[in-house]
Order: structure tokens, then C-alpha cells, then sequence
């Protein structure tokens, strides 16, 4: 399979061949199972719900609640205002959440249907609430209809009324409920007092109790998000996911952003603690000081068997962006370094990186496989990182896949653990080497195959 | 129909009381077929899913999906459809609309990319689907099609499956529409009198191969099984044969009907789910060819395929004996089927539901099951666990969003949709049938459910 990729660099002109992206729609829905009790709602079609919770089904292995406007031919010709009314009164009568996160689909941006105008004509019982964001799937990415959703949480809840709370806003970003619970982990080791938005632990790894659980206990609570506008500080984490909305909460309740890069790896790890810190005054805690010692630790132990190793990493540009920075300081070298998100922002920063790190890599926004993948036929690489759709170019190419990012169809566990903080570069770290070592004793002839490496 | 509505404590949409009923009580009919209610979390999906899932596994075909990029991406190689050589299918391409594209319309974007497609791949077909923002756009689809098959000279074929035209049986028979198209040639047809085309198996785990298998044992050439692992030139070969055989009717019974209407073709519904539906099956197929060597043939390979996987079934019924299972799947026709492979197993079917059932089907299921059955059309999640939970199922049968939900609530699960593991058709299937089950339901990770410690406190 896959004999049908050229090496040679052809200019195409619209086509996308194995896409490494996908819808805003998707993203928004993630961001809304964030909030505790809510239903997101998609505003569109019936396939298009159906869907993204298929996608995030598989992803996540947990069932996945949302409802649809259901769409047909009437409301395309006439607005989907009355099937928006009614499947709000639908909804809250039925599945009984706190709170209704609506998302636009191409189809209901395209007719140009008003959802704030929507909202304010339906019935929303009283100490309910609605929240929407416009999300059409023809700009951006899934990435953009999380940044988009996340933002709605802002417009549509967050107030300042003046009662500092003294807490710390953090926005995780588009990363795995696993990687949630680990800020909140190491922000709990710091005694720091947070607001976390949207936070998707103990809603998408909620335990198996024999119970359906259409609302898990996880989940930012409705009160959080409206206090939110009373934080000292938001550290937005990853630009694309999470700088929209603090920009917003700036604007609307004067709380300071601070956008830095996600928690992957030695540095950004640093960074994000220093941040926290600096904005709280809280020491960082001896525990986490200790994690750190035992990530250089296992750095020094293992650095000959992935150093000066030739990486391709794709998926979405906060997690690439952070990715690839790790693997600079791993001593390894991402040569290939592509997003399916549109953007010119990362080339800048993804490209400055590897100048920095005297590497002449390629850089793609707004990429896909098959460019990757013709990139990896004219020079190869000795490992890919990202998403399972890499796995047809792993097994073309016969190079081993560390799977991260969003999604991942075929294997599990992954959305229980972090690769954020201490705790997930010692996972990557283990990943990493475990992959080209496996790969390195498979194909061993029988005098060069050793016990100990 | 001895069905009625159970009208303890119904804590449900109004609208959704007439798609449920359980067996044994008033007379009145279950409503099917109808459009899903606004605000349902609803398990169906839309014209386009339908129609994609027909036609994706004809594996030399480039499928380019015409529309923002999510359309291409969620159904980029999920069938599971096997292809015995093409596999340009198992590719995702994708015009990628953006916003200019919207404003401006889309068609001079498509025909660029149907260029480049044409030029770098050269398929014989190419299936354009049209997406929801085409229908409203008001791009023409078929114009740029005719178009780009004169300049390319193959066949550029349009789907038309904006995806809120109707539900995903819409979207079957758009697809089946577009088949016909396929099939269409200005040759003369040559009448093959032992041969037959096989629809509505998408070769899921090597399926269509194995069905194939048996009936080229008996005598009988099968021309091309639509869809699985079928291609441009064999699908050319459908109107020569004798016979049509229909295992998904809910997919592709229309496309039999036109068939018999266009090329005179006759058809029969069979079903190689379980032991039983296979063995009588194979014979009606036998019979209609009415030739003694394919009788004689037919008896041989059933006898022979009996004594290899009965023994097989009959071991795992021993574990299974008494069990219960619930079944919520696509289409009506495969329901009934389980219904039958499940009483093979010794198990009972409590609950049953379908996404896209039709009025007949649901009478056929309603013969068939037992007195307080419920049985439910488009079901939603909180419906599926109060019956399974109410009806004390062990298992249920279903789809990827189905999978999570049963887990949850500690029961045992078979996947009969696209991520099947292993071929679940034929004798052979009947065995792989069930295997799975008695992995599932007698597997010991549901002793640990309840224990000395509480599984799963939330403590977020």
C-alpha cells in the first residue's frame, strides 16, 4: 500500500490528500464535555454530531454524549432557528444538563443562521444557561473550533465583578484528560489555587462504575468559568488552542493573559512553573524537584540511544510546536515538521527553532500526509511522532511511530496519561527509546542481537 | 402487530413514545423511517455517511469528498472493507473548502482537483460526493462532472449526498442510483445463466470472499459483490448475471428492485449470519438455479462446513445458555438475523433496535421474539441503557458509539459494524460469531466490577 507516493515534489493546486487535520466542529464539542453537566450541541446536520462523536468515541474510549439540530432540507431553506429553539427545550426537558454548548457546522454558518439571536428567543429554564460558538468547518481546524469554543466560555459566562479571587486561570489547551489531570496535579503540588477551563478529567477518563454517567463529576463548574473573570492572571497554554480566550478575558474582565507553550518537555515544563510562581508567589515544591532530577536523570542514562536520531513530527501546532522543542533539547533532530492547521505563525516559530538548533528541516502549515510523506521518500527519518494516521507511512516506510496528539484510533491508555510536565517527558523519553530500540532488536542479525542496551 | 408502548413510567420525548414498543401488548404499529427529533442525542447519521459507506469500498475508485475538510477526514479508511489488490479507496482526498471557496463558489476548485487526481492517479472512476455547504452553495456538481470525464475520458461520477437531504438511507439509495450509473454500458449484455452478483456485503473482514468461496465451490460464478472489494471493470459485469442475492437489504434492496426493473434480473434476500440463515441460504440459491450438480455440490459443502463449525457453536452454547442479549445495529435485516444466530447460541434477545429499520422489517421482528422484547427504532443512549439495564441484558451488540456506552454500564459488547475484528459471515463466521461472544460475556474482567474496594469513586 501507499506505492502511490512520488518522491519527487509535485505543486498541487487545492487537492488535500490524507488530511492531518480536521473540522472546528470536533474541537468545539471536546472543549464543551470540558464543562461539568454540559451537553454540547451541534447546530447542523445529523452526520455531523454523529460524527464527531464517533471520532472522540474512538479517541477516548468513553462514551460521548452531544445533540444535534438535525438538520433537514426545511431548515436549510429557512434557518435553523426553529429546530435550534427547538432542541433547547428538547434538551434541557430531557437530558436535564446545567448548561447547552452550541457549535455552527459549514451548513448553519453558510445560511447564516444567528445563533445569539436563536438563544435569546428560546426557553432556557431558570439557573440554566447556554453558551455558543460560531465554528465553521471551512476556516481553521478542529484546533480552532476548541480555541473558538473555549473563547464562547468566556463571552457567554465570565464577569469581573470586582471580588479578586486570587486564583490562577489556566487553559490547558487541546490535550488529553490525562495531561489535565497532570497540571492539576502539579499545580495542587505548588498549593496553588487554580481555575482550570475547560478540563475534560473525570468526564472523558471517568472511571467504569457500572453506571452510565451522562455527566461524569468532572468538568469546570459553571461558578468557575463566571469567576474566572475574577483571576489574577490566565496562562493560556499553546497559542492556537488557548490564547483567544484570555485575550478575551483581557478585554472583558481585565485579567492578564500569559500565553507560553504547552508543558512538553524540560523547558517549557521550567517555564510554565516559573509562571505559575512568579504570578502566585507559591515555591515550586520540592516534589516537582525532584521530578525534574529524575527526567535528567534518565536524559543522561539514555541520550546515546535516541541522540542525533532524525525525527518527522506532525498533528496540531501547540503540541508539534512543544514537541519539537523537546526533541531539540533530547539532542535529536525533527527534520520534518508539519501541521494540518493553517497558519504562518508556526512556520515562524517552528523554523526559528531549528535555525537556532543549526537544523535545515521543512516546515509545513497547513500540510498533509502525503507532503510528509513524499518528504520522508526523498530523505528518510528514523522515527514519526503523532497521530495513527501516521501508521500507513510507518508501515510504507518501515519507521516506528510514536503515537501523540489527537486522534488516536488503535491503541489505548494514551488519553489516561500525561506527556505534559515532569511526569509525561519521562513517558515520551520512554516512548521514544523504546520504539527505535524495539525496532533496532527486531531486525538485528543474530551476532549483532544484544541482551543489554 | 402485538406490539404497544410500555407505559410504565416513561420519563422520554413525547415524540419518541411511538418508535418504542414491547412485545405482548396493545396493537399499534412502531413508527419508523421517521426524521429524528430536534435536541435528541441521537446514534444516526446523515445522507452523506450513507451514501459513503456503499460506495467506499470500490477500491480502484478515486472517492473525493467535495466540502470542508471533516467530511474527508472522518470517513478516511474507516470501513474496514478489504480489497484483494486496488488500494487507492483507503485514501482520503478532499477539496478542503475554505472560506473564499464558500463566497465565490467551489466548482472551479473542484475541477482543478479532479485534475490532479485524474493526472496523478489515472483511475478509471472517480465519485465526487457533494456535502452539505454544496447543496447551499449551489455549486453544479454534474455539469463539472461531465466535464471533467470528457477531458479525462473516465467516468467522473457525482454524488449527490448533501447531508442534511434526509438520513443515511437516503444516502443508500443515492448511492445505489450511482451504481446503476456504473454498471450502465453501451455493450451488448451477455446473459450468463450460472452466474450471480452478490450486494449489500462490503467485504468487512474478508466477508464477500468467503460467501464467494462457497458459492464458486457449488457451481455458481459470482460476477462482482457490490460493494466489497469490488472494482470499476467487475462492477461492467453485474447486468449478465442470472441473479441477484441480497445480504444488507436495507443498503442495497433498492438497487436489487432497480436491477430486476432494468435488466430483468430477479432477486433474493439471504443472509449468511449464523449457521442457519447460511445453510438455508446456499439452498435457496441452489434451488434457484435448479441444476442437480449444484444441489448435489451445495448438500456436500453444507454437510462437510456443519461438521467442522457446528461442534464449534455447540461448545461455546454451553457457556452462553441463558445469557441475554440486546441488539441495536443499522439496519432491520441484520437485526433479524441476530435475533435467529443468538437463538443458536442459547441466548435470548431482550431488546432490539435499529437506526434505519423499515416498517416490514420490524413486523418480521416482532414474529420473531419473545413476549416483552422491546424493540425500538433510532434509539438514543439514555433509551438504550434503561432497556438493557430494565430487560437485565449480558450483552449488546452495536456500533463504535455503542461500544463505550455498554462498557459503562459493565456489559459485554460485539462490534457487527465496520470494526468488526474477524469475518462474522458464513459457517466459518458463525463460529468467529461465536467465539467473540463467549469472550466477551464470560470474560473475567467483569469479576472485578465488584469488589473489596469501590470501583471508581469520581474524584475530579
Amino acid at each position: 500500500m501507499w506505492d502511490y507516493t512520488p518522491p519527487e515534489i509535485i505543486p498541487r493546486n487545492g487537492i488535500v490528500i490524507n488530511p492531518a487535520k480536521t473540522c472546528q466542529p470536533i474541537g468545539a464539542m471536546y472543549a464543551a464535555l470540558g464543562v461539568h453537566r454540559c451537553l454540547p450541541h451541534s447546530h447542523g446536520s445529523q452526520g455531523c454530531c454523529s460524527y464527531h462523536r464517533m471520532h472522540l468515541s474512538r479517541h477516548f474510549r468513553d462514551p460521548i454524549a452531544a445533540s444535534t439540530s438535525s438538520f433537514t432540507e426545511g431548515a436549510a431553506v429557512f434557518g435553523g432557528g426553529a429546530n435550534l429553539k427547538t432542541a433547547l427545550k428538547n434538551v434541557f426537558a430531557i437530558y436535564n444538563p446545567d448548561i447547552i454548548a452550541v457549535h455552527t457546522t459549514c451548513l448553519s454558518e453558510t445560511i447564516g443562521d444567528d445563533i445569539q439571536v436563536y438563544i435569546n428567543q428560546a426557553q432556557v429554564p431558570p439557573g440554566k444557561a447556554v453558551i455558543y460558538a460560531n465554528t465553521p468547518s471551512y476556516v481553521g481546524s478542529h484546533v480552532t473550533g476548541f480555541s473558538n469554543m473555549v473563547k464562547g466560555m468566556v463571552k457567554g459566562l465570565s464577569v469581573n465583578n470586582n471580588h479578586p479571587n486570587g486564583k490562577v486561570n489556566i487553559i490547558p489547551g487541546f490535550v488529553n484528560p490525562g495531561d489535565m489531570r497532570e497540571i492539576k496535579r502539579m499545580l495542587k503540588a505548588m498549593e496553588v489555587r487554580f481555575i482550570m477551563f475547560p478540563d475534560t478529567s473525570g468526564v472523558l477518563d471517568a472511571p467504569l462504575t457500572g453506571k452510565y454517567e451522562m455527566y461524569p463529576a468532572g468538568g469546570t463548574k459553571i461558578e468557575e468559568l463566571i469567576d474566572a473573570g475574577n483571576s489574577t492572571v490566565t496562562l493560556a497554554l499553546g497559542s492556537f488552542a488557548s490564547e483567544d480566550a484570555a485575550q478575551e478575558l483581557r478585554k472583558k474582565a481585565k485579567v492578564r493573559p500569559l500565553i507560553l507553550r504547552n508543558p512538553i518537555g524540560i523547558r517549557a515544563t521550567d517555564n510554565f512553573l516559573m509562571a505559575v510562581s512568579r504570578a502566585t508567589g507559591q515555591e515550586i515544591s520540592a516534589e516537582l524537584e525532584e521530578e525534574r532530577g529524575q527526567v535528567i536523570d534518565v536524559m543522561v542514562d539514555l541520550h546515546d540511544q535516541y541522540q542525533d536520531k532524525k525525527v518527522a513530527v506532525f498533528g496540531d501546532p501547540d503540541i508539534v510546536i512543544a514537541l519539537t522543542s523537546f526533541l531539540l533539547e533530547l539532542g535529536m533532530v525533527p527534520n520534518y515538521v508539519l501541521t494540518g492547521t493553517p497558519s504562518e505563525a508556526f512556520a515562524k516559530e517552528v523554523e526559528q527553532m531549528l535555525d537556532e538548533a543549526g537544523i535545515k528541516g521543512r516546515v509545513k502549515a497547513g500540510g498533509d500526509l502525503f507532503t510528509l510523506h513524499q518528504w520522508i521518500k526523498e530523505a528518510p527519518v528514523d522515527l514519526l511522532m503523532g497521530t495513527s494516521y501516521g501508521k500507513y507511512i510507518a508501515k510504507a516506510e518501515n519507521i516506528p511511530l510514536v503515537r501523540v496528539g489527537f486522534p488516536i484510533l488503535d491503541r489505548g491508555v494514551h488519553s489516561y496519561l500525561p506527556i505534559v510536565g515532569y511526569k509525561g517527558a519521562l513517558r515520551l523519553i520512554e516512548m521514544i527509546s523504546n520504539a527505535l530500540l524495539d525496532k533496532q532488536d527486531r531486525e538485528a542479525a543474530d551476532e549483532d542481537f544484544e541482551l543489554i542496551l | 402487530m402485538d406490539m404497544a408502548i410500555n407505559q410504565t413510567d416513561f420519563s422520554f420525548i413525547p415524540e419518541r413514545e411511538k418508535s418504542i414498543r414491547t412485545k405482548g401488548q396493545q396493537m399499534q404499529a412502531i413508527q419508523c423511517q421517521a426524521d429524528s427529533v430536534a435536541g435528541c442525542v441521537s446514534q444516526r447519521a446523515c445522507v452523506y455517511c450513507g451514501a459513503r459507506v456503499v460506495l467506499n469500498p470500490i477500491t480502484d475508485a478515486v472517492h473525493l469528498v467535495h466540502g470542508p475538510i471533516g467530511c474527508a477526514s472522518y470517513t478516511w479508511d474507516i470501513r474496514g472493507s478489504l480489497s484483494s489488490g486496488a488500494d487507492l479507496y483507503r485514501h482520503s482526498f478532499s477539496t478542503d473548502l475554505r472560506e473564499e471557496d464558500i463566497i465565490f463558489g467551489g466548482e472551479r476548485k473542484l475541477m482543478r482537483c479532479i485534475d490532479e487526481l485524474a493526472e496523478r492517479y489515472h483511475p478509471p472512476v472517480m465519485l465526487v460526493y457533494s456535502t452539505c455547504i454544496v447543496g447551499v452553495i449551489g455549486d453544479d456538481l454534474e455539469a463539472v462532472c461531465r466535464l471533467a470525464s470528457k477531458r479525462h475520458r473516465i467516468k467522473v461520477i457525482p454524488v449527490q449526498s448533501s447531508g442534511f437531504s434526509g438520513n443515511k438511507s437516503d444516502g443508500y439509495r443515492i448511492a445505489c442510483e450511482v451504481l446503476l450509473r456504473m454498471i450502465a454500458s453501451q455493450e451488448r449484455i451477455l446473459y450468463q445463466p450460472f452466474h450471480l452478483n452478490y450486494l449489500g456485503d462490503y467485504n468487512l473482514a474478508g466477508e464477500a470472499w468467503i460467501i464467494c468461496g462457497y458459492l464458486q465451490e457449488i457451481g455458481i460464478n459470482v460476477n462482482v459483490a457490490f460493494t466489497g472489494d469490488s472494482r470499476c471493470e467487475s462492477l461492467l459485469t453485474a447486468p449478465g448475471a442470472a441473479l441477484n442475492i441480497v445480504q444488507c437489504a436495507g443498503s442495497m434492496g433498492y438497487l436489487a428492485k432497480r436491477m430486476e426493473e432494468i435488466y430483468g434480473i430477479p432477486f433474493l434476500n439471504v443472509s449468511f449470519l449464523g449457521l442457519e440463515d447460511t445453510m438455508q441460504s446456499l439452498r435457496r440459491i441452489a434451488d434457484f438455479f435448479a441444476n442437480p450438480y449444484i444441489i448435489k455440490r451445495c448438500e456436500a459443502l453444507i454437510e462437510r462446513e456443519l461438521a467442522q463449525y457446528g461442534p464449534i457453536v455447540k461448545q461455546y452454547r454451553q457457556h452462553l445458555k441463558g445469557k441475554k442479549a440486546a441488539v441495536f445495529v443499522g439496519g432491520g435485516f441484520k437485526a433479524i438475523s441476530l435475533i435467529k444466530q443468538f437463538r443458536e447460541l442459547g441466548m435470548e434477545v431482550v431488546m432490539v433496535g435499529t437506526q434505519t429499520g423499515r416498517q416490514e422489517e420490524y413486523d418480521a421482528i416482532s414474529q420473531l421474539v419473545a413476549e416483552g422484547t422491546v424493540i425500538l427504532d433510532d434509539a438514543n443512549p439514555s433509551e438504550l441503557e434503561r432497556f438493557m439495564l430494565e430487560q437485565g441484558a449480558d450483552l449488546l451488540v452495536g456500533g463504535v458509539k455503542e461500544r463505550p456506552l455498554a462498557y459503562k454500564l459493565g456489559l459485554s459488547f460485539i462490534d457487527h459494524n465496520h470494526e468488526r475484528k474477524h469475518p462474522l459471515s458464513g459457517f466459518t463466521g458463525a463460529a468467529n460469531f461465536a467465539r467473540e461472544v463467549e469472550q466477551t460475556v464470560c470474560s473475567p474482567v467483569w469479576k472485578y466490577l465488584d469488589g473489596p474496594i469501590h470501583t471508581g469513586r469520581i474524584n475530579p
